[in-house]
């Protein structure tokens, strides 16, 4: 082989680059810590509102939360952006093909955490999964977990509760896109997904990339822009709206509502939250001042999921692979499934 | 001349890839036809699993994401070499 050939081929460690990194690091973590100092000084001492007053504190809240909520999106995007980057659909349909349910359930609901995946792609990566012949409940339990488990939904959840209820999110979402699939599987519902499907025939691979650590990171900051751009604006008008019931609303306000006396208050939790899918970033801000006053944790969590979960836009792009029977399954199961977590979690709590 | 195809069903991300490729097509005063493929059994005779992809001259170059206008131009320059 040609020398300059094979010096080309050398792998380089990419020094610029993990310099890069190292600094945004030490800028990030620069910035979360000086945060609430500086909004104690822009309430209290910028704008001249008593420390304990109403408008003192919710301002105070709005002026931390807001940053706060911003960073932590900003940097764990790009963290899961960049874990991202080493896997696809492609790769996620080779590691699912051959596995038995229960396995298969399992397996498909992690990746489903990991996997690059929007919504508008749910009808082509369910085609490809189908045809190769990964069973319907395996590719379900893929399908649900992808958008309840969603990262804007996560941060949000670890930003303004802490990583308890976030990792209870992860833990029931991850058990209720198992058992949801294993549920869909058994009842063969093969015969509901329309009939153009089965008859697709599948080829050989689609593009595989080898990237280099700088397009990773590229593309990783491509997709903060990206998210970050879309859901700011949900972010400021929800905390905003989350501070007012902060400052004002009193205290335990809202047990008899949306406490966990009442029996009713978790399915109604679900149904208000199917229409909410795209203003997910702005309900969590609110939803967590509402828990402050007295609303209980498995309401609010059941409420969540509805949100993310059961997104009505989702829906509409797969009845157009899947017939209204397994589509009201579909919907039906998952919303059992989240109204059982949410009386669970009222229950333990 | 150059066939190239976005494959999506609309959404806003495979708009985005269109108008970056109209641009560059553009900018490089290529003569090509653009094709906007929304169709399901369409699209997956590309293999693809995640949209929006992008085919250039039947060959299938990116999928799942919105490639940079420097990617698209490489890609089309490579096309137009192969020709």
């Amino acid at each position: 082989m040609d020398q300059s050939l094979s010096t080309q081929h050398k792998p380089e460690i990419p020094w610029r680059m993990i310099g890069l990194l190292v600094l945004g690091v030490i800028a990030w973590l620069a910035a979360y810590n000086i945060i609430q100092p500086l909004a104690n000084w822009i309430a209290y001492s910028l704008l001249a509102q008593p420390q304990g007053s109403h408008l003192g504190d919710s301002l105070a809240f709005f002026f931390y939360d807001v940053p706060k909520i911003i960073l932590l999106l900003g940097g764990m995007i790009f963290l899961i952006s960049l874990l991202r980057t080493f896997f696809s659909a492609e790769q996620t349909r080779a590691w699912l093909g051959g596995k038995r349910e229960g396995v298969g359930n399992v397996l498909a609901a992690m990746l489903g955490i990991v996997t690059p995946f929007c919504s508008c792609s749910a009808v082509p990566l369910f085609i490809g999964f189908v045809e190769s012949g990964i069973p319907l409940g395996v590719t379900f339990s893929f399908l649900i977990a992808a958008p309840t488990i969603n990262e804007v939904a996560v941060i949000m959840l670890f930003g303004l509760f802490g990583w308890k209820v976030a990792g209870l999110y992860i833990a029931s979402g991850l058990v209720i896109s198992i058992l949801a699939g294993i549920v869909i599987g058994r009842l063969k519902m093969e015969r509901y997904v329309e009939d153009f499907v089965w008859q697709l025939q599948s080829q050989e691979n689609g593009v595989t990339e080898n990237l280099t650590l700088q397009e990773r990171v590229e593309r990783s900051w491509a997709s903060v822009k990206e998210i970050v751009g879309k859901v700011w604006l949900y972010v400021v008008v929800g905390i905003a709206v989350g501070a007012g019931i902060h400052g004002y609303v009193p205290d335990a306000a809202l047990a008899g509502i949306m406490g966990k006396q009442e029996w009713w208050s978790v399915p109604a939790a679900v149904l208000v939250g199917i229409p909410l899918y795209s203003n997910a970033a702005g309900v969590i801000p609110i939803v967590s001042a509402l828990m402050e006053k007295g609303a209980s944790l498995g309401t609010v969590l059941a409420f969540m999921m509805s949100v993310v979960g059961l997104s009505l836009p989702e829906t509409i792009i797969l009845r157009r692979v899947l017939k209204p029977q397994l589509i009201a399954v579909f919907i039906g199961v998952i919303a059992v499934a989240i109204i059982i977590t949410g009386y669970l979690f009222n229950w333990i709590m | 001349m150059l066939t190239i195809k976005v494959l999506g069903s609309g959404c806003a991300n495979c708009k985005r890839v269109e108008q970056i490729v109209r641009k560059i097509v553009d900018e490089m005063s290529l003569e090509a036809e653009i094709v906007k493929v929304t169709e399901y059994p369409e699209i997956m005779k590309y293999n693809v699993m995640s949209t929006p992809g992008l085919v250039v001259n039947e060959k299938l170059v990116s999928a799942g994401r919105i490639p940079t206008p420097a990617e698209v131009t490489t890609f089309l320059t490579n096309a137009l070499m192969a020709e």
